[in-house]
């Protein structure tokens, strides 16, 4: 399933292709894209596995910018 | 914003100050620079420690902290304050051209309608786009954005179309005509039945794909990113280097000089701006199309795009209207009437736009208990049971095929008619060419397009007078659907050259052949799914004078990227060189950090311009 994600504050391009870079290596997530200028991540990953990954998510968002708000859409 | 400043001017008057202090007074001046370093770098401070606290140890706060309280320890003092005043300012207008280009994106995307007006037992009431269902009847005021895709029930206006396909001209919409979302409605009221739900609708699909774009990266983003991956940590590795090395090993060099020039590698190490400015800068050439109505569903097109040299197109609804008129009936044996009528209920179960002009010309409503069988024939025409006569209708092939003698006609599509194997004449139909197409061909040649070339199912003779009309360098004519592709094929192998071929059609028959393509372009496909769907670049409006804009845009946006790379690169590694030999300070370090990504960042605004092709002079593209 395709999980949008809005990432408030966005505000450094090269976190933004660190955060893309970590996200991709969680397993269950199959791609991701994180568009610095809408400041949204888009995510193809696996349904059964979405609590565990939306927590991963937070933790590698939260590691490289912290002041991010996540926000699920 | 505010706060910021008044940080940075207090810094900046505390920096002054201590300055002023003559040196002799040690503690004092000492204090005064603390002093200053805290006013404008303790947000910098805070940051850093932010990221360590959450595992990050190098980012770029870290690395100005340790360049400053470094600075700080071999008492460095006026640098050390400089370099986090500098970041900071430095900083404040990385920001502010983040947000402008931020909302520069916002403004293409700016399409979204906010709420739909619910028309329920009589009563009106706002709602969320999404909330609306299929068959839901919703009212469009004058002045509003029509929210969902859906027919209009009553009501006629014209809207503004301008969002979605770059035209500037409204469109007339009358009751049961069809309305897409992102239109605007300009005078009358509207009552639209409701086709698609918020997300099928054209406004969702169009602002997905505009977002989306950034999944496809061309290869310049690709390097960019694995580029970065690597700088930072050569960058540092070089900088503990620098510090240790020379100091061992050659006489007379002092740790302290060393470390200094060590801590300016740090403050250059962010690859921030080739990270923000190459993506930036493809972004704004998709932004820049999209707001001429031109999609381009990713970067990687951008860069197929600039690099073609040869462009194929398909003929029909590409080039010409695809409006066909009847403009002869010539029957044999039979009269005109009744051999439309033949070629009409042949035509029935064809969606072909030829089929289309006969039920035109036709204008009467057909019965289908007359057709007892119909199969089409791909490349050759139909064949049908009509009142258990034989019928059949089509070009020049299928009468071959099928061992009928006819006459040959031409000027134009020619379906020839044949009942119970006997031929009954020939309907000569006729298509026009689009206005702009034949300024397309010398707008490509100025884009650097070498060679054009014209596919069609059409025979020879009319093929070849709109190809010389329009300008085509080759035609390949009597072309069946599958033949498309190999043609193609074969133009993509025969050519030689290092560049990219381009295939435009309308995206609805010829989806395999703009599969194969390089860059796959469909015209006019405004509110065709399968057009959207099938191709790499999606042209809304049916102006072929767009496809000469594409490349242009793409051209340019990959000048912009190129000079970005290249730019960001030269700077950083000059100021490495130069921070190595102590030729320049600190200061100028951060300036190959931040006045770097934030001038690459300005030039990438170059890319978001929109320009129309209209007006342009020959060679305005090549800058």
């Amino acid at each position: 399933m395709v999980k949008k994600v809005k990432l408030h504050d966005l505000c450094c391009a090269n976190c933004a292709a660190k955060i893309e870079d970590k996200v991709s290596k969680v397993s269950g997530v199959s791609s991701v894209t994180v568009n610095f200028l809408a400041e949204k991540m888009i995510m193809d990953v696996e349904e059964d596995k979405l609590s565990e990954i939306q927590a991963s998510v937070e933790k590698i968002v939260h590691k490289i910018e912290p002041d991010v708000v996540i926000e699920y859409i | 914003m505010k706060k910021d400043i008044a940080c940075i001017a207090a810094g900046a008057v505390l920096l002054v100050a201590a300055l002023i202090i003559p040196e002799e007074y040690v503690i004092p001046r000492f204090i005064v620079f603390l002093l200053a370093f805290i006013a404008g770098g303790l947000k910098v401070v805070a940051n850093a420690f932010k990221g360590i606290i959450h595992g990050n140890i190098f980012n770029e706060n870290t690395l100005m902290v340790i360049a400053a309280v470094g600075a700080f320890c071999i008492a460095e003092y006026p640098e050390a304050v400089f370099v986090v005043l500098f970041y900071r300012v430095g900083e404040m207008f990385e920001d502010y051209a983040v947000k402008k280009s931020r909302n520069s994106v916002k403004e293409v995307m700016n399409i979204c309608p906010e709420y739909a007006t619910l028309i329920e037992d009589g009563k009106i009431r706002k709602v969320d786009p999404d909330e609306v269902k299929i068959g839901d009847l919703i009212s469009v005021a004058a002045g509003e954005r029509v929210p969902l895709d859906g027919i209009v029930t009553s009501g006629s206006s014209f809207v503004d179309t301008s969002a979605l396909t770059g035209e500037s001209v409204p469109r007339a919409v009358n009751e049961s005509d069809e309305i897409l979302s992102g239109c605007i409605n300009q005078n009358g009221l509207l009552t639209v039945r409701v086709t698609k739900t918020f997300d099928n609708s054209t406004v969702s699909r169009i602002l997905e794909l505009v977002e989306n774009a950034s999944a496809k990266k061309s290869k310049s983003e690709k390097f960019i990113t694995k580029f970065a991956k690597y700088y930072t940590p050569i960058v540092i590795a070089a900088a503990v280097l620098l510090a240790v090395i020379p100091p061992l090993v050659i006489d007379g060099a002092s740790f302290r000089d060393y470390i200094y020039r060590a801590l300016s590698f740090l403050v250059v190490s962010c690859p921030c701006a080739l990270v923000i400015s190459v993506p930036l800068s493809f972004f704004g050439g998709i932004g820049s199309c999209a707001k001429q109505g031109i999609l381009i569903k990713g970067g990687n097109y951008i860069e197929m795009l600039s690099k073609a040299d040869v462009v194929v197109f398909d003929k029909t609804g590409t080039l010409t209207k695809g409006v066909f008129a009847v403009k002869e009936i010539k029957p044999v044996g039979i009269t005109e009437e009744e051999l439309l009528e033949k070629a009409v209920y042949a035509e029935n179960i064809s969606s072909h736009p030829i089929a289309e002009s006969l039920r035109e010309k036709y204008g009467r409503d057909i019965e289908l208990s007359k057709i007892s069988h119909a199969e089409e024939i791909p490349g050759h025409g139909v064949k049908a049971v009509i009142e258990g006569e034989e019928v059949l209708a089509g070009n020049g092939r299928l009468m071959e095929s099928c061992g009928i003698p006819f006459e040959k006609k031409s000027g134009g599509t020619i379906v020839y008619v044949a009942v119970d194997n006997i031929f009954r004449g020939s309907i000569i139909i006729s298509d026009e060419i689009k206005e702009d197409a034949r300024e397309l061909v010398p707008a490509l040649k100025r884009q650097g397009i070498t060679e054009t070339v014209m596919l069609t199912g059409d025979e020879k003779s009319s093929a070849e007078r709109v190809a010389a009309d329009i300008g085509i360098d080759k035609v390949h004519s009597g072309l069946l659907p599958d033949g498309k592709v190999a043609a193609l094929e074969e133009i993509m192998d025969g050519k030689g050259t290092k560049g990219s071929t381009a295939y435009v059609g309308d995206g609805i028959n010829d989806a395999p052949v703009l599969a194969r393509a390089d860059v796959g372009i469909a015209m006019g496909a405004l509110g065709s799914d399968a057009a959207v769907e099938a191709a790499d670049v999606v042209i809304m409006n049916d102006s072929p004078l767009n496809i000469a804009a594409a490349v242009k845009i793409s051209k340019k946006t990959m000048n912009i990227a190129r000079e970005n790379i290249i730019g960001s690169l030269i700077v950083k590694i000059v100021i490495l060189v130069l921070c190595s030999l102590n030729i320049v300070q600190m200061g100028v370090a951060v300036f190959g950090d931040v006045g770097v990504m934030v001038l690459a960042v300005l030039n990438s605004f170059r890319a978001l311009k929109s320009q129309k092709t209209k007006n342009q002079k020959p060679n305005e593209g090549k800058n």
